[in-house]
């Protein structure tokens, strides 16, 4: 009785005293040796793990990037695969550091969710995929279909914008998984799969006849997807932002992995110097190593050999760059001056 | 001496044989499978059903089925490609787990076998300081095997661990965790004390009230929201506090009956001979208490062996997780069924030994009162 | 009790020190324990504020009249995108109470047959008994789940080629398909002539009881019965001509329009858990009629009573007694299960509100608290049904 005493008295005294001071998300990174990073459950191109656990993705070098630039070490990154439900809560709960799964930016995310969005890694739009054998053309055509979408994303609210302001009627199946999705698309449960256009090719090739079907010329919406922090941060916000913009600059300077290091030892471009640490104010306003963003092209390589590597013509999905291609080739993709 | 006439002479008949329909085959079939017309109707319909279902199975899992091969193009039979199965069988059993390092799980897995082997065997002794080994010490030397980080082993993060192995885990944390945490709210809720029975009482309903997967979601994408910035556990921790709080609230309902079904004289007994609450509890009550409710207590730990499933909704891959993603790999699509009926048939003998065990136990500790 | 005692003990023991009194002992180890849980809320709650004010994330219930703004799969209540967050929890909550009546009525049928099969003297019947609740209550529900859905929904034709009876009924990957009944306004009269009839049978069925009490005279109570329920209505229905019509279901565009529809979601899963679900209470069927002492059986008939009536008014009352409360348990693990649904896309409570509700508005904390006091409220309900029943039923020793 006595010894259950002191031990009760000693529990709500511990309890009590771990009150510890507030951190900010740098530092403890830093002290807990790994950026936790919240990805997809699994989606090709994004992030995907292998049948070793190891994962890939355009998505998931966006966290091997950060890490690179935190630890100068590309591998300090943990990946917590997370649905599409889970997402918000998990980042709004400090469960993890950065949110890099395809998400998309809008006002209420921005705001009343707490978060901020850091970037744009990919810019999106949401598209139909059909089989052809239903013999529709387009999205207009769709009336009446059921369609399959994955439970709490944008698309769902796209989805039900779209067909109410033509009048048309649809039945929504909504799965938590990507894989369910296309599932129950390839047990023809829908007429139709809904999803950003990017992610209908990635599902795709995931089907058991990738070749029957099709995706539909229609995007019904913009989806500019990129990494999300957690408000009231300003420093962590910078290092994934600049993390980001980084990748694009490099680019942006004709700065890959292969020819970092020639760069940083012959190079005479002011902005490529200062990109690679050599002069400027370097990592210092970041908190930052110098050699930082040297240290992101070095492992996790610039914008475009992510994107190709993952996404693009070097990959399975063979996306184009299309909006994606740097201001300069006529796409989206900028970056602010690095000085 | 009375002369005994022909008629009275014992003469041997010998004794009819019974009619042929009531012994043999024939009589065997007539009692237990045609003995009314309700009857026949019943087993002929289930003969039909049996026949219906029994076949194409079998066809499928193992006439037509494939075995041997390294890819999708070994599977020619059209029944089931057990050659995914077996492809993928490493991933379905150690999850992410490095190659070069599964000989510790293996050695984990083999050590907890051999300490509880002598268990089972009714003449070994010191059985008593082989379960508090079993209960204390072995957790320890499996946990260092399975994370290292100590004596040169290299550090595997849980992240890592996955697959049957992952489902052990968490059952056996799960089932040790419980069965304490059970009992000491089995007797909170019996306790004379108001305030900790209402907790206990509140505790109970609480958890027993909500959907597991509601208590997986909140352990692990909410919890930091309740602690201080900063302070944060390990996913599968948080997984294993949440499935064990859980479970003790149905393991405290399971302690509670056997509790009730102690005889109030040995309450009294035991106050008599002056032993405080705690020795009385744990000398005499427990004992036997427990003993009354061991089928319970059993039932209870195949429903945490099942539930433990669900740890796939947030993002663990147990052994369903590991199937699940399997299935999911471009180069063996189309396999969800086998990879299903795997994971299916691995829980199934778990759960059904278990549950065998469960009724040995009930007809040991039986007295009798059935006819 | 708690006030008082240590005052009152103190003087009666003036040689035991203060701490070896176990009145003052237990006051304080519950003060402590009061303490201690008091604090631990007051941390949690303190901590979540902090947190949730620090990282900006909206609080508060004003989400609740803002518009939702996505579809739902399938809605007993009127619902499209234009309706609010809060009747999404209703939706959801509605498909919750649906799916878990249904799986409760069919995993009771279900399970009452298995059982008392179990029990058969049929040797082929007790031993496909037995093999039925051994397979399914050894594999986890999950499984099950997504066994029967995607074996359903591969198994399933299209549309265009669904399985029709009678162009009726229909069958397809989309859902069965069924007339709807569209009642007429006459057609309130054989609703209300049926209630009628219900209530008074009950009347009926009452003083029928007490009259055979003080009597012994029986009364054909299941003919009469039958007759106010059934009969009455029926004769009704034809005097009003009829007044139903129904709504039958077409091939249109993709889809069936119009009758009544079951989608494949709410089939998997009630499926899979009746069958789950039927498993446990056929052994709890099998153990409430074995717990009945052959005693009672023999009893009965050295009474001189019948079979059929020693079974009905000896062993089902007494068996009753032990299974009901194991019963509600399954009901309420039933209930409990049912929010697997998320799984299959099936928008039971959890998939909508504690889905895709809390995704689009980011208010985990209301959400989550909310979800968790329905399955609370709906156990305590039951927890509730359950102890007055074992109080209602409970041997009364003498």
């Amino acid at each position: 009785m006595k010894t259950l005493k002191s031990l009760a008295a000693s529990v709500v005294l511990l309890t009590l005293s771990i009150a510890v001071a507030q951190a900010a998300t740098l530092d403890t990174v830093k002290q807990r040796g790994h950026v936790q990073c919240g990805v997809n459950t699994g989606l090709p191109g994004f992030s995907f793990p292998d049948d070793r656990g190891k994962w890939s993705g355009l998505d998931v070098d966006v966290c091997r990037a950060i890490a690179a630039a935190v630890f100068g070490d590309a591998g300090n990154v943990k990946f917590t695969p997370l649905t599409a439900k889970e997402r918000f809560t998990a980042l709004q709960s400090g469960e993890i550091d950065v949110l890099s799964r395809n998400t998309t930016w809008t006002t209420t995310r921005d705001t009343s969710l707490g978060l901020n969005f850091a970037g744009v890694n990919y810019y999106d739009g949401q598209g139909f995929m059909v089989k052809k054998s239903l013999g529709v053309n387009s999205a207009k055509d769709l009336g009446g279909a059921s369609v399959c979408i994955q439970a709490g994303t944008t698309t769902e609210l796209n989805l039900a914008d779209y067909f109410r302001s033509r009048n048309m009627k649809y039945t929504p199946i909504t799965y938590d998984k990507a894989a369910e999705t296309v599932a129950g698309f390839d047990a023809g449960r829908c007429d139709v799969l809904t999803s950003d256009q990017s992610q209908l090719y990635a599902l795709r090739i995931q089907l058991k006849d990738p070749g029957g079907a099709i995706v539909l010329p229609e995007v019904i919406s913009k989806e500019p997807l990129g990494p999300v922090v957690r408000q009231g941060d300003d420093q962590w916000f910078n290092v994934v932002k600049w993390s980001l913009f980084a990748m694009l600059e490099a680019e942006d300077m004709g700065v890959d992995s292969k020819n970092v290091d020639d760069m940083k030892a012959n190079s005479k471009n002011p902005a490529v110097r200062r990109l690679l640490g050599l002069e400027g104010i370097g990592g210092k306003g970041l908190g930052l190593p110098n050699e930082w963003a040297y240290n992101i092209v070095k492992m996790v390589g610039n914008y475009a050999e992510a994107f190709d590597r993952n996404v693009g013509t070097g990959s399975k999905l063979n996306i184009a760059r299309g909006i994606n291609a740097l201001w300069k080739d006529g796409g989206l993709q900028y970056a602010p001056p690095f000085r | 001496m009375i002369q005994s006439t022909p008629r009275d002479t014992f003469k041997r008949v010998r004794d009819m044989p019974p009619p042929v329909l009531t012994i043999g085959v024939l009589g065997w079939l007539r009692t237990n499978l045609f003995s009314s017309a309700a009857n026949t109707v019943l087993t002929l319909f289930a003969v039909y059903l049996l026949y219906v279902a029994i076949p194409p199975v079998i066809n499928w899992a193992f006439i037509a089925a494939d075995w041997v091969g390294t890819s999708r193009e070994d599977c020619t039979g059209g029944g089931a490609c057990w050659v995914f199965v077996l492809a993928r069988l490493n991933q379905f059993i150690y999850g992410f787990y490095p190659d070069a390092q599964q000989w510790r799980v293996n050695l984990a897995f083999g050590l907890l076998i051999a300490l509880f082997v002598p268990l089972f065997v009714r003449s070994f002794p010191n059985k008593t300081w082989l379960g508090f080994f079993l209960l204390f010490g072995y957790p320890i030397i499996a946990f260092v095997l399975f994370y290292g980080g100590v004596l040169g082993l290299p550090l595997i993060s849980t992240d890592q661990w996955g697959g049957l192995m992952l489902t052990l885990i968490i059952s056996a944390v799960g089932m040790v965790a419980s069965l304490p945490l059970g009992v000491l709210l089995a007797l909170g809720r019996r306790s004379e004390m108001p305030i900790v029975r209402a907790f206990s009482v509140a505790f109970i309903e609480l958890w027993r009230g909500v959907p597991l997967i509601t208590v997986l979601f909140m352990s692990s994408v909410m919890l930091p929201l309740f602690l201080p910035e900063g302070v944060t556990f390990d996913k599968l921790l948080r997984a294993l506090i949440g499935i064990t709080l859980f479970e003790s609230a149905y393991m405290a309902e399971v302690v509670r009956g056997g509790l009730q079904a102690i005889p109030t004289g040995q309450y009294e007994a035991a106050k008599a001979l002056g032993l405080n609450f705690w020795k009385s509890m744990l000398l005499i009550i427990l004992p036997q208490a427990l003993k009354l409710v061991i089928p319970g207590i059993v039932n209870t730990l195949i429903a945490l062996f099942k539930d433990t499933t669900l740890v796939i909704i947030i993002g663990l891959f147990d052994i369903l997780g590991a199937v699940e993603s399997a299935i999911k790999d471009p180069s063996w699509l189309g396999y969800a069924v086998e990879g299903y009926v795997f994971a299916a048939f691995i829980f199934w003998i778990f759960c059904y030994g278990m549950s065998r065990y469960s009724q040995g136990l009930e007809r040991k500790l039986s007295t009798g009162h059935n006819r | 009790m708690t006030e008082k005692k240590p005052t009152a003990a103190a003087p009666s023991a003036p040689k035991t020190p203060i701490w070896n009194n176990p009145t003052f002992r237990s006051v304080a180890f519950q003060a402590i324990v009061l303490m201690s849980v008091a604090a631990f809320f007051v941390y949690i709650a303190n901590n979540t504020l902090t947190n949730m004010a620090q990282r900006g994330i909206a609080t508060g219930f004003g989400f609740l009249d803002l518009q939702a703004g996505f579809g739902i799969l399938m809605s007993l209540i009127e619902y499209d995108e234009t309706h609010t967050y809060g009747r999404t929890f209703f939706v959801g909550l509605f498909n919750t109470l649906l799916v878990s009546f249904l799986g409760i009525f069919f995993a009771t049928l279900l399970g009452f047959i298995i059982g008392i099969g179990r029990l058969s003297r049929n040797w082929l019947i007790a031993r496909v008994a037995a093999a039925y609740i051994e397979i399914f209550r050894n594999i986890p529900l999950l499984l099950q789940i997504l066994f029967w859905y995607f074996a359903v929904l591969s198994a399933l034709p299209s549309p265009r080629n669904s399985l029709s009876l009678l162009d009726l009924f229909f069958l397809n990957v989309r859902g069965l398909y069924l007339p709807a009944p569209q009642p007429e306004p006459a057609f309130t009269a054989v609703s209300v002539v049926f209630a009628l009839g219900t209530i008074s049978s009950f009347f009926v069925a009452r003083w029928a009881h007490k009259r055979q009490d003080l009597t012994g005279q029986q009364f054909p109570v299941l003919l009469t019965v039958l007759g106010l329920i059934i009969g009455l209505p029926i004769l009704v229905f034809a005097v009003t001509g009829f007044p139903l019509t129904w709504d039958m279901p077409r091939l249109q565009g993709f889809n069936f329009r119009g009758g009544l529809s079951v989608i494949p979601e709410l089939v998997a899963l009630l499926l899979a858990l009746s069958i789950y679900t039927a498993a446990f209470i056929a052994e709890i069927v099998r153990a409430g009629i074995l717990a009945v002492s052959h005693g009672q059986t023999e009893a009965s008939f050295a009474l001189g009573l019948r079979p059929t009536l020693t079974l009905r008014l000896v062993v089902i009352p007494q068996a009753f007694r032990v299974i009901i409360p194991p019963l509600t348990s399954q009901y309420l693990n039933l209930t409990k299960n049912s929010s697997l649904a998320t799984a299959v896309g099936y928008p039971d409570l959890v998939a909508v509100w504690a889905g895709t509700t809390l995704n689009q508005t980011g208010q985990a904390v209301e959400i989550i608290l909310m979800t968790m006091a329905v399955y609370l409220t709906i156990s305590l309900v039951i927890s509730m049904f359950m102890n007055w029943y074992n109080k209602k039923t409970a041997l009364v020793e003498r």
